[in-house]
């Protein structure tokens, strides 16, 4: 999936990537879609719910040897 | 201003003395409804520590002035971000040091009583999670039943005591936690014995604790008595202590009943429930004074914090143990179970030796309440 921008939060504990979501979030265009990187396992959770109340669509999440990708499209 | 944290077991004691109190719980929805600290005058807030980014100011109303409050999360970082914000908003408020993560693994240690010539029974209540352990200590000698996977508590309060470990036992293959007895019986040398029905395939070597078996611990009379009690697992086991304390394991808790499923086996193992409840502990004398391996809830703590009945008691008050009619019975501990504990199946292998998770993964595997009960 191709995205408009990449967020590296990978190594940051709760709440941090989800701080810096927001952030970059906030950088980019309705439509657009951010990248997110974390290892944070509460990370998956907490993106989802907070994708949904942001009114933000969480497009794709998997994971690979302990790394979380997250693509977000901002609402 | 910087905040304060406030410690698992800081928070234990305002479980047991029933003090009023404020938790704000940061974690999402859904983590919560699953498992949260309970306690009987505790009040609660749940917001989600993700939609409070942008400020606190539109929850403040909500958060009382006249009580204590504790701003709980998973793991500690975001009741630290959320306490700061309020603290900035003028409030003082206090975060959970180590978050859930350390209220699943705090352990109060408890005595719940004397034994004959001098010797202690102590309660290990692990408050999150509703587990509980016990130490029998006689004449500088100690034994443990059912500890959990924080073994260091043990062997630091054998320790001190000036005890050394020389018997663990479980009393049946756990579901719900990790065992700690392996472990301990490594780094003491003790004997660690396992219920065979039970150990089937388990990896390691251990001592078959049968129906029988008497165990001394110190050179005094205290001796632990097995009774074979099958039904939660075919091979649970019961311990008569010092005969004036029935261990009842995961077979009969204070105000429910162990449930038959978590092994696959309900339906075959109801007989074998119903034959331990109904006959072998009726054979029991009333006045054995009944120490299980779980508590369900908090109005279940005495006041010093115990978790402990006469088993007279529990013959007229415990619902589990006054179903006359066997269909019925039958119903309870097979149908409308509550959900089973996170993760049951790997813990159960974790026990049996065949797989070796990390620390991590075993904090994590061991997330949520118990759940090994019918009521």
């Amino acid at each position: 999936m191709k995205s408009d921008k990449v967020l590296d939060a990978k190594g940051l504990a709760c709440p941090m990537p989800i701080v810096k979501t927001k952030k970059a979030i906030n950088e980019l265009e309705s439509g657009q879609i951010l990248e997110i990187l974390a290892t944070d396992k509460g990370a998956k959770n907490d993106l989802t719910a907070w994708a949904k109340s942001g009114g933000h669509e969480l497009m794709d999440s998997s994971e690979e040897n302990g790394v979380y990708t997250f693509f977000i499209k901002k609402g | 201003m910087p905040v304060n944290p406030m410690t698992a077991k800081e928070v234990t004691k305002k479980v047991i003395n029933k003090e009023a109190f404020f938790i704000l719980d940061v974690r999402n929805e859904g983590d919560f409804k699953d498992w949260k600290i309970e306690g009987e005058n505790f009040d609660y807030l749940n917001i989600p520590y993700f939609e409070l980014l942008d400020g606190v100011e539109e929850i403040l109303e909500q958060i009382p002035t006249d009580k204590e409050v504790l701003v709980v999360c998973a793991k500690e970082g975001s009741s630290v971000m959320v306490a700061e914000m309020l603290s900035e908003a003028g409030r003082t408020v206090t975060y959970l040091e180590g978050g859930m993560k350390s209220w699943s693994e705090y352990l109060e240690p408890i005595k719940v009583g004397d034994l004959t010539d001098g010797g202690e029974l102590y309660q290990f209540v692990r408050i999150g999670k509703g587990c509980l352990s016990y130490m029998v200590v006689s004449n500088g000698e100690a034994a443990i039943i059912d500890s959990t996977r924080m073994t260091d508590v043990y062997l630091d309060f054998a320790k001190n005591i000036g005890a050394s470990i020389t018997h663990v036992f479980d009393t049946h293959l756990h579901a719900d936690h990790i065992s700690g007895g392996r472990k301990i019986a490594e780094a003491t040398g003790a004997t660690y014995w396992l219920p065979p029905k039970d150990a089937t395939e388990v990896t390691f070597e251990y001592q078959a604790l049968e129906n029988g078996n008497d165990v001394q611990i110190g050179n005094t009379k205290i001796n632990i008595h097995a009774i074979y009690s099958p039904g939660h697992t075919i091979g649970s086991t019961s311990f008569v202590i010092d005969e004036k304390y029935l261990l009842s394991g995961d077979i009969l808790f204070i105000d429910s009943i162990g449930r038959p499923d978590l092994a696959g086996m309900a339906e075959d193992w109801v007989g074998d429930l119903r034959e331990s409840l109904y006959k072998r502990y009726k054979e029991l004398s009333a006045e054995l004074v009944v120490l299980p391996a779980h508590f369900m809830i908090i109005e279940e703590l005495n006041k010093d914090g115990s978790i402990s009945k006469k088993l007279g008691t529990l013959f007229d008050e415990n619902h589990g143990l006054n179903i006359e009619d066997e269909d019925e019975f039958r119903k309870l501990v097979t149908e409308n179970l509550p959900p089973q504990p996170n993760a049951y199946q790997e813990i159960r292998e974790t026990n049996m030796g065949k797989i070796s998770p990390d620390n991590d993964k075993q904090r994590e595997m061991e997330i949520g309440p118990n759940r090994c009960a019918v009521r």
